[in-house]
């Protein structure tokens, strides 16, 4: 078991997703950005889609009931065990009795806490991912609270005998920081719809992330965009990722928890390789789109595939050097 | 019948093919049509094939297939004579007691469409409905059917919370809330039913392309309808 001894802004459960039920409403959800996740579940010997914490802006403080082994990955946020600093991006044993506190966010906006064995709260409809709109999974389906125990689940093997004296170059995290973050995005399906002076401007000016931002979608400010001839949309499908443009003509971008289906013109879809540098993004960060085409978005998300790979692999041999 | 379709990449990970860009019935079963279609045909590397109005979106692993070949598979796979395929929709029959605490706006509906509240009970239960999709939340059904004599405007304060299995009208739409979230809708009656549940093998009762009807009940049944289901 961890105790929950503060529970920080909004720390919730989530793992890679919740996939198979879009045809039921349900979106896939899972971590904002899965790049941290990845690298978290692989520094303290998981598999790879365990369950962690995700929190926000400012971190929760954890007592450890149990042996393992802890590491946090994400934005910079100030970290310490038991009092002393903890390194970030680092794998770290933990003994029963030990406090994590995970502070307040310096730059970037998310950490990810993973533990080996996971955090082992119930799935549901094949997820321990937290969706809070419908109460679904992490805890009773909402950010933990103060006083919150959460179960760990059995470790796959690693024990630690070494001293673990090892983390990840500053180049796994290079995404983080930054007040203006460019973002690679591709036209989207209602792209041509928009007025030039609108699709110029898109690519052109900075966007600000708004407080109006959540695990659902960001709402951005900026110049207005405009349809040449409004029209009524028939919804469709939309993703983590797709930039949608109400009548405000300010855009929204969906996030992980956003609905399966909108009704709102679509002027873009940020690469999905893009995506952990958003979910990085805090209010009053800027967003500066980069438009690509589609081939180049799915390269490139096939590269970063290959590149969290290598990572991961790198990790491993840590691992077996520690055994 | 041809079937035209457009076909586009939504994202790194999914296609839209989408039949017509307005909601039509027709349309709407050509939608359902081809999604069981393709669904009987899955292929290595499909994950989720999910119905809309007048489109659907095939979402998969592009580690294991790329947009040419879905393209290529979709081509093989949307026939030409769609038309000819017979599906029978699955009709889906919900009790819903009409009116009193379960439906506080019932007197409103009424009174804005100079009806009884047992004429607007009598049209919205003799409707059958068909879901278009689902979507908005988990279990929300976009359902087709409302007489335009029951169309009704929102209210012009949205409740901050609306009980789950509320039966409410929105303009010129009917529909059930899955789930207990802030709303505008009028609403004349409650379901005892669970529309969606995520420890049910199917979460969510209803289903794209399944016709609903809608039963009165009075207030003992319903009361017994959601002890049986506790």
């Amino acid at each position: 078991m961890i105790d929950v001894i503060e529970a920080g802004l909004f720390t919730t459960v989530q793992d890679g997703g919740r996939f198979g039920y879009r045809h039921a409403g349900v979106p896939a959800g899972g971590v904002m950005d899965v790049w941290a996740y990845r690298l978290a579940n692989a520094l303290v010997g998981n598999n790879g889609d365990e369950a962690v914490l995700e929190a926000t802006m400012a971190g929760p403080t954890l007592r450890f009931g149990v042996k393992a082994v802890v590491a946090v990955c994400g934005g910079d946020f100030p970290c310490t065990l038991n009092g002393r600093p903890f390194a970030l991006w680092k794998p770290m044993a933990v003994e029963p009795g030990d406090v994590l506190e995970v502070g307040v966010c310096r730059t970037g906006f998310r950490a990810y806490i993973a533990v080996s064995g996971g955090i082992d709260v119930p799935p549901v409809m094949g997820s321990r991912s937290t969706y809070v709109p419908a109460q679904l999974g992490g805890l009773s389906g909402r950010p933990l609270q103060r006083g919150d125990a959460l179960p760990v689940g059995v470790t796959h093997g690693h024990r630690v005998i070494g001293r673990m004296r090892w983390g990840l170059a500053s180049a796994a995290r290079r995404y983080i920081g930054g007040k203006t973050k460019t973002v690679r995005a591709v036209p989207g399906p209602e792209y041509d719809e928009f007025t030039p002076a609108s699709r110029r401007q898109f690519f052109a000016a900075r966007y600000e992330v708004t407080t109006q931002s959540d695990r659902i979608g960001y709402r951005l400010s900026g110049p207005t965009l405009a349809l040449v001839r409004e029209r009524e949309m028939v919804s469709e499908a939309v993703v983590f990722g797709t930039v949608q443009v109400p009548a405000s003509g300010q855009p929204i971008v969906l996030m992980a928890d956003s609905q399966t289906t909108g009704g709102y013109p679509r002027i873009a879809q940020v690469a999905a390789v893009d995506l952990p540098i958003l979910a990085q993004a805090r209010p009053g960060d800027f967003i500066q789109f980069q438009p690509i085409r589609p081939e180049e978005a799915m390269w490139l998300y096939r590269e970063q595939q290959q590149r969290l790979a290598q990572w991961v692999a790198a990790i491993r041999r840590q691992w077996e050097g520690e055994r | 019948m041809t079937v035209e379709y457009t076909l586009f990449p939504l994202c790194e990970y999914a296609v839209t093919i989408r039949f017509s860009d307005h909601i039509d019935e027709d349309v709407n079963d050509i939608v359902h049509h081809t999604t069981a279609r393709l669904q009987a045909k899955r292929k290595e590397g499909i994950e989720e094939i999910v119905p809309a109005f007048s489109s659907l979106t095939i979402y998969y692993d592009p580690l294991v297939i790329d947009y040419i070949g879905i393209g290529a598979w979709l081509r093989k796979n949307i026939r030409r004579s769609e038309q000819a395929v017979q599906r029978s929709a699955r009709t889906v029959v919900i009790p819903v007691c009409y009116g009193g605490e379960f439906g506080p706006d019932l007197p409103d509906v009424a009174r804005f469409h100079g009806m009884t509240e047992d004429e607007v009970v009598a049209l919205h239960s003799a409707g059958r409905y068909r879901v278009y999709m689902i979507g908005f939340s988990p279990g929300f059904a976009y359902l087709g059917g409302l007489s335009p004599r029951l169309a009704t405007p929102r209210r012009p304060v949205p409740r901050t919370k609306v009980p789950a299995g509320s039966v409410g009208i929105a303009g010129g739409q009917t529909g059930v809330y899955p789930l207990a979230t802030p709303g505008g809708w009028q609403l004349i009656g409650r379901t005892p039913l669970r529309l969606f549940d995520p420890h049910r093998e199917k979460p969510s009762l209803l289903a794209a392309g399944d016709i609903v009807v809608f039963q009165p009940i009075g207030a003992d049944e319903f009361a017994r309808w959601s002890e049986e289901h506790d």
